[in-house]
């Protein structure tokens, strides 16, 4: 289906091909990891969006699993699903560059993002200012998430939170 | 129809420009309602010809702008039946009226064991100035049931009523989400037969449907004048004089006082007493110029056309798969809030925005309203006197197009 051309050239800026794809076919979610390293629950209350992220890491620390679930505009639906997969096989350090870069992209600052892969697909959205929000929240609870296990583990509590 | 539509429109010049290369079609007027001419002249004449400031000096400007603001305060009297013009205590939006219910009435008088009622289908305006005050009295706030078809279970309010203790019951004329139009005069006469007081928000009321306040006889009523023509910066609490003049004011200082010593102070007649310092004096007046205008049409007639409206976006809109609208089909306010499965409400409006529809989308500050009816956000399209079959046709377009575009996600 070709949809380019027939619609509003800005709606083919915000809504890429590739986000409508993980909308309509969200990889990775739905059922949440049952004892992750890491995650967390965060909410949206201006537009209702809700996204639960959960993340576990393999014996080497690097990111084995990502499983998420929420629900919300396509906009932040797609940013989760392509995130899941991204961050896969990534270092926590890896993550964090790659949630700068993010962060950077959605802002509109000037760059390359080709480490981005897929995601660049959401570039649009920082033209449209009041859909940032929607786009960054999967990211906001992995960078949470991480914060709150590097704090426990920084006070040296047990691996299991 | 019953209105000149095509001439009305011409007074309203914003209406008459693209967006986005189609012709805009604006139905988010539950949020704010456009300006015409008549109202825009009547700032641009008050700056121009007799800018000063009221209730002060004895020079001609004045008393020709102390005469434009007063007689803003008559007209607006005249167009809700209200015994006296003193009633009308201007306030900046609708919200603020509530607010002075709750802090110049409500906080004095209530305590712990006393009750007020209100409901869940309140605009955040009207819920969170009386948790506030449940939580500074230890009064305890009661919900009236909601129903699946989105009216106030009237059992349920019996009940509460029942219960006793009842001092203040909070309600809405009309639901800005639902479109509901609650039985006032009924609600009214029951919460005073319970020996409480009435708080109505009629923010989406008095814009949309003749009104008589007498006929209402609720003690305290809010209403936003942005939403009915006027500017941004205006709305007005009405309320019975007996209550006006026992209730102690909100904000202290110039023009709210008769009698200043060193010592200690009195306050001035109702409205001077809760209107303290500089008010908005253009938009007052330009509010009495929105009034003018409405009244030149007819609420009757604004209600009628509103209703065919509503109406035929009610049929249009259930023509559509996947379609669900929230709240009762009639009586309802000219606005339809609705939800198309698959789309969220964020990437509908986004899509609309495209072919120049204008709506709002979101928990319309009634979050836990989105609760109860278990949506994240609604879409919801709201009408005026401005707005054409031709527009509804147009939202309907563009909602199909919508579907496309997403397709179609279970
Ligand atoms: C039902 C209802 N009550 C209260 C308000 C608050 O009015 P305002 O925004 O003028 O304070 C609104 C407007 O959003 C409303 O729709």
């Amino acid at each position: 289906m070709s949809l380019e051309g027939q619609h509003p050239v800005n709606l083919n800026t915000l809504y890429q091909q590739v986000i409508l794809d993980h909308y309509k076919k969200p990889r990775n979610k739905g059922e949440l990891l049952v004892d992750p390293v890491f995650g967390k629950h965060l909410h949206n209350p201006t537009c209702g969006d809700d996204i639960e992220v959960t993340v576990n890491l393999d014996a080497e620390g690097k990111i084995e699993d990502v499983k998420w679930n929420g629900r919300g505009c396509s906009i932040s639906m797609a940013s989760a699903s392509m995130m899941s997969i991204a961050l896969r096989g990534k270092t926590p350090n890896e993550a964090k560059s790659m949630m700068t870069a993010f962060y950077g992209m959605m802002k509109g600052e000037a760059g390359t993002y080709k480490s981005l892969g897929e995601l660049q697909a959401l570039s649009g959205v920082s033209k449209f200012p009041v859909r940032i929000k929607c786009a960054t929240l999967a990211w906001h609870c992995v960078e949470e998430g991480m914060k709150e296990r590097e704090e426990i583990d920084n006070k040296g509590g047990s691996a299991n939170g | 129809m019953t209105l000149d539509v095509a001439r009305i429109r011409q007074d309203f010049p914003i209406l008459h420009q693209e967006m986005n290369g189609h012709p805009l079609v604006y139905l988010d007027n539950a949020a704010t309602t456009q300006k015409p001419r008549q109202v825009i002249q009547a700032l641009v004449d008050y700056y121009e010809g007799y800018n000063a400031n009221v209730h002060r000096g004895i020079h001609t400007l004045a008393e020709r702008a102390t005469e434009g603001f007063e007689g803003a305060r008559v007209k607006i009297a005249r167009f809700i039946g209200s015994p006296t013009p003193e009633q009308v205590v201007f306030t900046r939006n609708g919200s603020e009226g509530l607010n002075i219910v709750a802090y110049g009435w409500a906080r004095r008088r209530l305590g712990p064991g006393d009750v007020i009622i209100t409901s869940g289908m309140e605009h955040h305006s009207n819920l969170i100035p009386w948790q506030q005050t449940a939580l500074a009295t230890g009064a305890t706030l009661k919900f009236i049931d909601l129903d699946q078809d989105g009216t106030l279970n009237q059992e349920s309010y019996d009940r509460l009523l029942s219960e006793g203790g009842v001092k203040l019951v909070a309600f809405s004329v009309a639901s800005n989400v639902l479109g509901t139009i609650n039985p006032v005069t009924d609600m009214v006469a029951k919460a005073h037969a319970a020996g409480a007081k009435v708080a109505l928000d009629a923010v989406q009321a008095v814009p949309h449907m003749p009104v008589d306040v007498k006929a209402w006889d609720a003690d305290f009523i809010s209403v936003a004048g942005h939403k009915m023509l006027g500017p941004t910066g205006t709305g007005f609490l009405w309320g019975k004089m007996d209550l006006l003049e026992e209730m102690e004011p909100t904000y202290f200082g110039g023009s709210m006082i008769s009698e200043v010593h060193l010592s200690g102070a009195k306050w001035a007649d109702v409205p001077a007493k809760f209107e303290a310092g500089t008010p908005n004096i253009a938009d007052f007046i330009a509010f009495g110029a929105a009034v003018d205008y409405l009244s030149a049409i007819g609420m009757e007639n604004v209600y009628k056309h509103e209703k065919a409206l509503t109406e035929y976006a009610w049929q249009k809109l259930h023509a559509i798969e996947g379609m669900r609208t929230f709240g009762p089909r009639q009586p309802r306010a000219g606005l339809i809030s609705f939800d198309v499965e698959g789309i969220h409400p964020h990437d509908m409006s986004a899509v609309l925005n495209e072919y120049g529809v204008a709506i709002r989308v979101g928990h319309h500050c009634a979050q836990p309203l989105m609760e109860i009816l278990d949506v994240p956000a609604t879409n919801r399209a709201s009408f005026y006197i401005y707005n054409t079959m031709e527009e509804v046709d147009r939202l309907v377009d563009a909602l199909l197009h919508a579907k496309e575009f997403f397709g179609y996600v279970a």
